[in-house]
């Protein structure tokens, strides 16, 4: 029974490898034949208008683009606790992807342990710079989004905008593009109107609707007239800003359609040029080691303006000037 | 900058924000008190909130009317304590296992009838706050107290209803002889496992409006995890609480109140780092609950189940 296994466990080894020579012999119709396999773990839901969705709308714009015989995608979201994260990413790289990506900088720790066991497996995390590459691990790549500049533009019309000159800004934990993006923005609000004062609550939670949504009522109550927020937990802070009729501006993902009325305009993210480069590499068999970053001179950062709100030109035009400024690097943005 | 946190209008803004904070924990810590003191430990709280406010989310958005919306978070919280009962009472299982195990359902089950029905987040129109006649305009009192939802007014009353019941109705008297000492009761006659049910069902009611007193009340939102960890911490508020309304809205009130405080400190600018501010109500409540409360033993019988004839 043993040497009948040992047999087909050879033919089979055989086959695989007649195969593979076949395939670099005539390479052109088997390698089109093949469809690239990315899968993708993430902290959130995949329609939580912010980081996740992101990721997935991305993912979707490349699958659109490509057609599906040529790129699928697999993804597990909700996955807030580190250890179920890892274990999805270790399943996807034993499965065979030829791109697994990690999307959040706190499965770093675990991703610098499994993809070593994988070395024909291309993984990519964010938002970070570092690959690993000191660490000695050749197949991970970093992705960023520079999410200060769209921060600066969201900055500039707010300024313009508030009336009051107090403008309350509702993050989650001081880290990643969080941080950037409300630094970005207090230097936008500081270039166009120094006397207006950007106030600044932590909530100490990425997921705390509830607290997001008082931090946004405290905001108010204080005096501001315009808010700003980012990551997943700032739709309870929309609904207070619909609620009390304050106007609010989106990062990460358009959020327009959560309240047409008072959303002014979003930066969102288009990961989608990173990780088609990332792509080409893949194929041309580069695993890893390098670091890309979304910006708004890429294209990986667009900035919405919301159809139904009635943006005053001269803010419209300041605020595509500013685009433009900080695409070119006429203007530069300084952070603290 | 500390002295701006004593201006009139900030003190008012944290009473008022502590207020509306405590309003999810005081519907789900009184619930659990109930079962409690009966002798049910439900640790599924929080998955019975997240349904709670899904149901009560998705009926307000297809039909636009909030209350068929907590009506139906009452059914759902209700049929969900139901099965709590059936699970700790008939089939006398683990309580606190089986309490993870009904976290667990309700966490996934909102997250995948949301998912399925909704697809992404959206708004309603909840229930409005409503400024009660000639209160409202009482200097002061009127802003903390009577400019809210009518979720937050019906929290706050319930608080001497339930302090009624359970102390001075023969039921309430039922409760707690089935949870201090279940084999007594039943040699006189009361029926523990009826007591059980009623408790551990009502609690799942109250749990599923606490939930939607977030979803159509406060925030007017759904999304995954919408209580990320509301339900637990109504837990520990029981045992801060000593097992009393009145003791469990001290507790709701001092944990909401200090996290509206450190939201002031924050949005006011006074140099504390958030990390520091974040943490103020959970270690304010262990301090509290170290150093400050009485001796209060918990129901002898609690997450014992009974079985007749036996101790």
């Amino acid at each position: 029974m043993r040497k009948t296994y040992l047999v087909l466990a050879t033919l089979l080894l055989a086959g695989m490898l007649l195969a593979a020579c076949g395939g670099a012999a005539t390479p052109a119709p088997a390698e089109e034949a093949k469809p690239f396999r990315v899968a993708v773990v993430m902290p959130s839901a995949i329609n939580d208008l912010a980081f996740s969705q992101s990721m997935y709308d991305a993912l979707s714009a490349i699958q659109a683009e490509k057609g599906e015989e040529n790129f699928q995608f697999a993804y597990s979201d909700g996955l807030f606790v580190v250890d179920d994260a890892a274990a999805a990413i270790r399943d996807y790289a034993s499965q065979g992807y030829d791109l697994v990506i990690a999307h959040g900088s706190q499965y770093g720790s675990s991703l610098v342990e499994i993809a070593p066991d994988f070395p024909e497996t291309s993984f990519a995390w964010g938002t970070t710079v570092d690959t690993f590459a000191d660490q000695g691990v050749t197949n991970v790549f970093a992705y960023e989004a520079r999410s200060e500049q769209g921060g600066y533009v969201n900055g500039v019309m707010a300024a313009k905008l508030s009336e009051s000159g107090i403008i309350g800004v509702v993050g989650p934990i001081e880290t990643g593009d969080a941080k950037l993006y409300v630094e970005g923005f207090k230097a936008g609000v500081a270039a166009t109107d120094p006397q207006a004062e950007v106030r600044v609550n932590w909530i100490g939670s990425f997921s705390d609707v509830a607290l997001a949504s008082e931090a946004a009522q405290t905001h108010i109550n204080a005096g501001a007239d315009v808010l700003t927020g980012t990551a997943q937990m700032v739709t309870g802070a929309i609904g207070v800003a619909k609620e009390r009729g304050v106007l609010w501006f989106g990062t990460q993902s358009d959020q327009t359609s959560l309240s047409p009325e008072i959303v002014v305009a979003n930066q969102v993210y288009h990961w989608e040029v990173v990780l088609n480069q990332m792509i080409d590499l893949i194929e041309s068999g580069t695993l890893g080691g390098q670091a890309f970053a979304i910006d708004l001179a890429n294209g990986g950062e667009v900035i919405t303006y919301n159809p139904d709100f009635d943006l005053p030109a001269e803010v419209r035009s300041l605020a595509e000037d500013t685009v433009k400024g900080i695409a070119d690097g006429s203007i530069t943005i300084t952070l603290p | 900058m500390i002295q701006d946190l004593l201006a009139p209008a900030v003190l008012i803004g944290i009473a008022s924000s502590g207020i509306r904070l405590a309003t999810p924990y005081l519907y789900a810590t009184i619930g659990e008190t109930f079962g409690q003191l009966s002798g049910v430990l439900n640790l599924g709280v929080e998955g019975i909130m997240l349904m709670g406010a899904y149901s009560g989310f998705y009926v307000t958005f297809k039909t636009g009317n909030p209350v068929l919306g907590l009506l139906a978070a009452i059914v759902v919280g209700g049929l969900m304590g139901l099965g709590m009962a059936i699970i700790s009472v008939t089939f006398q299982a683990e309580q606190g296992i089986s309490g993870i195990g009904v976290y667990l359902f309700g966490l996934g089950m909102s997250d995948l009838l949301f998912q399925k029905s909704l697809g992404t987040v959206e708004t309603v129109s909840g229930f409005q706050p409503v400024e009660i006649p000639f209160l409202s305009q009482i200097p002061v009192l009127g802003q903390i107290f009577f400019r809210h939802n009518l979720l937050v007014y019906a929290a706050f009353l319930l608080v001497p209803v339930a302090w009624f019941v359970i102390n001075k109705t023969t039921w309430g008297l039922k409760i707690q002889a089935v949870g201090q000492n279940p084999a007594a009761a039943d040699a006189l006659g009361v029926s523990v496992s009826a007591v059980r049910y009623a408790t551990v069902t009502l609690g799942g009611v109250l749990s599923g409006i606490a939930g939607a007193s977030l979803s159509i009340g406060l925030l007017n939102v759904f999304q995954q995890n919408l209580t990320s960890g509301m339900g637990f911490i109504a837990v520990a508020l029981v045992y801060f609480g000593g097992w009393s309304p009145v003791g469990v809205l001290l507790g709701s009130l001092l944990f909401s109140l200090v996290n509206a405080l450190q939201n002031w400190v924050q949005v006011l600018g006074i140099p504390i780092p958030s990390d520091f501010a974040v943490m103020m109500p959970y270690v304010l409540t262990i301090l509290a609950l170290v150093f400050a409360v009485r001796k209060v033993t918990q129901p002898a019988a609690l997450t014992k189940p009974f079985e007749r004839g036996e101790g």
